[in-house]
C-alpha cells in the first residue's frame, strides 16, 4: 500500500508532501528551490549538499528559525517560510 | 551501564561491525544521525523499501542497542571508559552513552571546488542529489548535468537517468585512461570492472555524453542555474582557453569525490594519514586501530573505499575489539585499499582548479566570502596559511565551519588541507555545554603520521 500524501505550507502556498520526505525534498518535488536569501547579498539559497553538511538550506519550520531543511522529516501540517537573512531579524 | 562497543555510524562499516561484533557476543550500542541506519550509500524513504545490503545487516541488528536520530558530538575519556555525548532527536535532547570501546564510522562528505556561479540555486552536490533522490524521492529539475571528479559522478548520473532525468553530460575532470597505469589493482578488483561498464550501459541508453578532462567552469543564471560553462582542461586542470561552450541546464549535480568526516577522531587526538588524493584520514593499523588505545576506527573515515572496503574494515575492527582476526579479511582489506589509492591518485584535484575562479566567486557560502577577498589577504595582507584568511576575511567561521569550502581556501592559501579540528561536530546548544560535569572536551592536537603499518599487514 502507498503511504497516504499530506499537506505542509510554503509562504503559504500549500504542497503536498509524501511521508518519509525531508522538507527540502517536499520543497524540490513542488519546483521550489531556494527558501533562504542570505545575510549579506541577500541572494537566494536552497539544498546544496543534500546531507546536512553544508547548512545552505536553512529555513523557518513552524516559527523556528535555521533548520536544516534536508535532515528534518516533513510533517503533516507543517508552515515553512523562507528565512531572511539569520531568522532572527524579523 | 557501560556498553562493550559503541559504534559510531551505521553505514556499511558501523553496520557491519555492530552485528559482527554482536555475534561475538559483545554489547553494543550503535549511535546514529540519521533516522535510518544504511548511511548516505544506502538512504532510502521511510516505509519504503530497505535496500538489499541494509535489509541483510539490520535482519541480524537484534542485540545490538540501535540509538538512531543521536548525533554524537564529542567523545571524552572518563576512566577507563568513553563517554559518548550526542544531541538527540528533534528536540535536540541530550544523551549520553558509556562504552569501554568506541568504533568511528563517521564516513565521508563530498569535496567542492567552486567556481563561478555556484552559489545559484539548482546547482546542488552530486551526492547530495542522490541522497535526496534515494531518501527524499526528489529531483530538482529534469534536465541535469553531472560534473565534477570521482566514480561517484558515473552512480550520480545513472541513478539520476533511471529516475527519469535528462543528463546531456557527465563533466569529469580527471582522465579515466589514468586508471589503465594502475592496471594491477583493477585487475584484482573484477567486481569494480564490472560496476563501471554497468554504468556505461544504462548511461549510454539515456543518451548521456561522456566528457573526460572536461569541467564546469561556470554556472549561469538569474535566480536560479540556467545553463553552465563546459571546458576542456589541461593536464593541471586548468581551462584551455577558446573551448568553452554553453550547455543548457535546469540543475547542475556537481562534487569532487568525498573526504573523511575527522571532527571526533582528531577531536580524539588520532593520528592522521594523507591519501593518495591529499586528503587527510585517520590512520589506523592492520586492526583498524588508531592510535589511541581504546578507539577504533573503519570505513570512509580511514580513507574513501567505498561501501565493500568499509564493511570489511567493520568486521575487521569488530573482531579485533573482541579479541580475535581473520586473514581472508585482511586480504580483503589490502585488496580493496590498493584499488581505493588507485581511484584517489586519479581523481586528485589538480592545482589549476583555482583559474575557474574570478574575483567575484563566493568561495565560503555562509560568510559570503569572494575569492577576491581571499586573495586579498593572501598577496596583501601576508596570509600565509588558511587560518590566518580564515582570521582575515571569515572565510570558514559560519554555520558548515569550513566544511564545504575548508579545502578550497587552503589551495588559494598556498597549502594542502589540513586534518579537520572541531572540538564540536554538530550544533549543540549551549543548555547542553553548560549542564557537563566538567570544562568540556579536550580538543588535544592531533598528530599527522603515516600509518602505523603497512595497509593491510597483520
Amino acid at each position: 500500500m502507498k503511504p497516504a500524501p499530506f499537506s505542509l505550507t510554503f509562504d503559504g502556498r500549500r504542497l503536498t508532501a509524501l511521508p518519509g520526505q525531508s522538507i527540502a525534498a517536499a520543497l524540490w518535488s513542488a519546483g521550489i528551490l531556494a527558501w533562504r536569501t542570505t545575510r549579506h547579498g541577500g541572494a537566494p539559497r536552497g539544498a546544496f549538499c543534500g546531507m546536512g553538511t553544508c547548512y545552505d538550506c536553512l529555513a523557518t519550520v513552524n516559527g523556528r528559525p535555521n533548520q536544516r531543511a534536508c535532515l528534518l522529516p516533513a510533517r503533516p501540517g507543517d508552515t515553512v517560510t523562507t528565512q531572511e537573512g539569520t531568522g532572527h531579524d524579523g | 551501564m557501560t556498553a562493550d562497543l559503541a559504534v559510531v555510524g551505521a553505514g556499511p562499516a558501523g553496520l557491519a561491525a555492530a552485528v559482527t561484533a554482536a555475534g561475538r557476543g559483545l554489547d553494543v550500542t550503535l549511535l546514529d544521525a540519521a533516522e535510518r541506519p544504511g548511511g548516505q550509500i544506502h538512504r532510502h524513504p521511510a516505509r519504503g523499501p530497505v535496500p538489499r545490503p541494509v535489509r541483510r545487516l539490520t535482519r541480524r541488528l537484534r542485540g545490538v542497542t540501535h540509538l538512531p536520530a543521536h548525533h554524537v558530538w564529542t567523545v571524552v575519556r572518563d576512566g577507563d571508559t568513553w563517554l559518548l555525548h550526542c544531541v538527540a532527536g528533534p528536540d535536540e535532547a541530550p544523551a549520553t552513552v558509556r562504552a569501554r570501546a568506541v568504533l568511528l564510522a563517521t564516513g565521508a562528505y563530498e569535496r567542492q571546488l567552486p567556481f563561478p556561479g555556484w552559489t545559484l540555486p539548482g546547482v546542488v552536490g552530486a551526492g547530495g542529489a542522490q541522497a535526496m533522490l534515494k531518501g527524499g524521492l526528489a529531483l530538482p529539475g529534469r534536465r541535469v548535468v553531472v560534473a565534477g571528479s570521482g566514480p561517484l559522478l558515473l552512480a550520480v548520473a545513472t541513478t539520476l537517468a533511471a529516475a527519469g532525468a535528462r543528463v546531456p553530460a557527465l563533466v569529469e575532470a580527471a582522465d579515466y585512461t589514468a586508471y589503465a597505469r594502475r592496471l594491477p589493482a583493477l585487475v584484482r578488483n573484477p567486481g569494480k570492472l564490472a560496476q563501471g561498464a554497468l554504468h556505461g550501459g544504462s548511461l549510454l541508453r539515456h543518451t548521456t555524453r561522456l566528457l573526460t578532462r572536461h569541467a564546469v567552469t561556470a554556472a549561469h543564471g538569474t535566480r536560479r542555474v540556467e545553463a553552465v560553462t563546459v571546458a576542456r582542461l589541461d593536464a593541471d586542470w586548468r581551462p584551455v582557453p577558446g573551448t568553452g561552450r554553453r550547455v543548457p541546464c535546469d540543475v547542475l549535480a556537481v562534487g569532487h569525490g568525498l573526504v573523511p568526516q575527522l571532527e571526533l577522531a582528531t577531536g580524539l587526538g588520532c593520528a592522521t594519514r594523507r591519501t593518495p588524493d591529499g586528503t587527510p584520514a585517520v590512520a589506523v593499523d592492520g586492526r583498524q586501530r588508531t592510535s589511541v588505545p581504546g578507539i577504533w576506527a573503519a570505513g570512509e573515515t580511514c580513507g574513501v573505499g567505498g561501501a565493500e572496503l568499509a564493511r570489511t574494515e567493520g568486521e575487521i575492527a569488530a573482531l579485533c575489539v573482541a579479541g580475535d582476526a581473520s586473514a581472508a579479511l585482511a586480504r580483503r582489506r589490502a585488496r580493496l585499499r590498493a584499488f581505493a589509492d588507485a581511484m584517489a591518485a586519479a581523481h586528485r584535484p589538480r592545482p589549476g582548479w583555482t583559474d575557474w575562479l574570478d574575483d567575484a566567486t563566493e568561495v565560503c557560502r555562509c560568510e559570503e566570502v569572494t575569492a577576491g577577498r581571499v586573495r586579498h589577504a593572501v598577496a596583501e595582507l601576508g596570509a600565509l596559511d588558511a587560518r590566518t584568511v580564515k582570521l582575515l576575511t571569515r572565510a570558514g567561521m559560519g554555520w558548515c565551519q569550513g566544511r564545504v569550502c575548508g579545502q578550497a581556501v587552503a589551495r588559494l592559501a598556498g597549502e594542502d588541507p589540513a586534518p579537520d579540528r572541531r572540538p564540536l561536530s554538530c550544533p549543540v546548544p549551549l543548555s547542553q555545554l553548560a549542564h557537563l560535569p566538567e570544562a568540556g572536551p579536550e580538543a588535544g592536537p592531533a598528530p599527522e603520521a603515516p600509518a602505523p603499518e603497512a595497509p593491510g599487514a597483520e
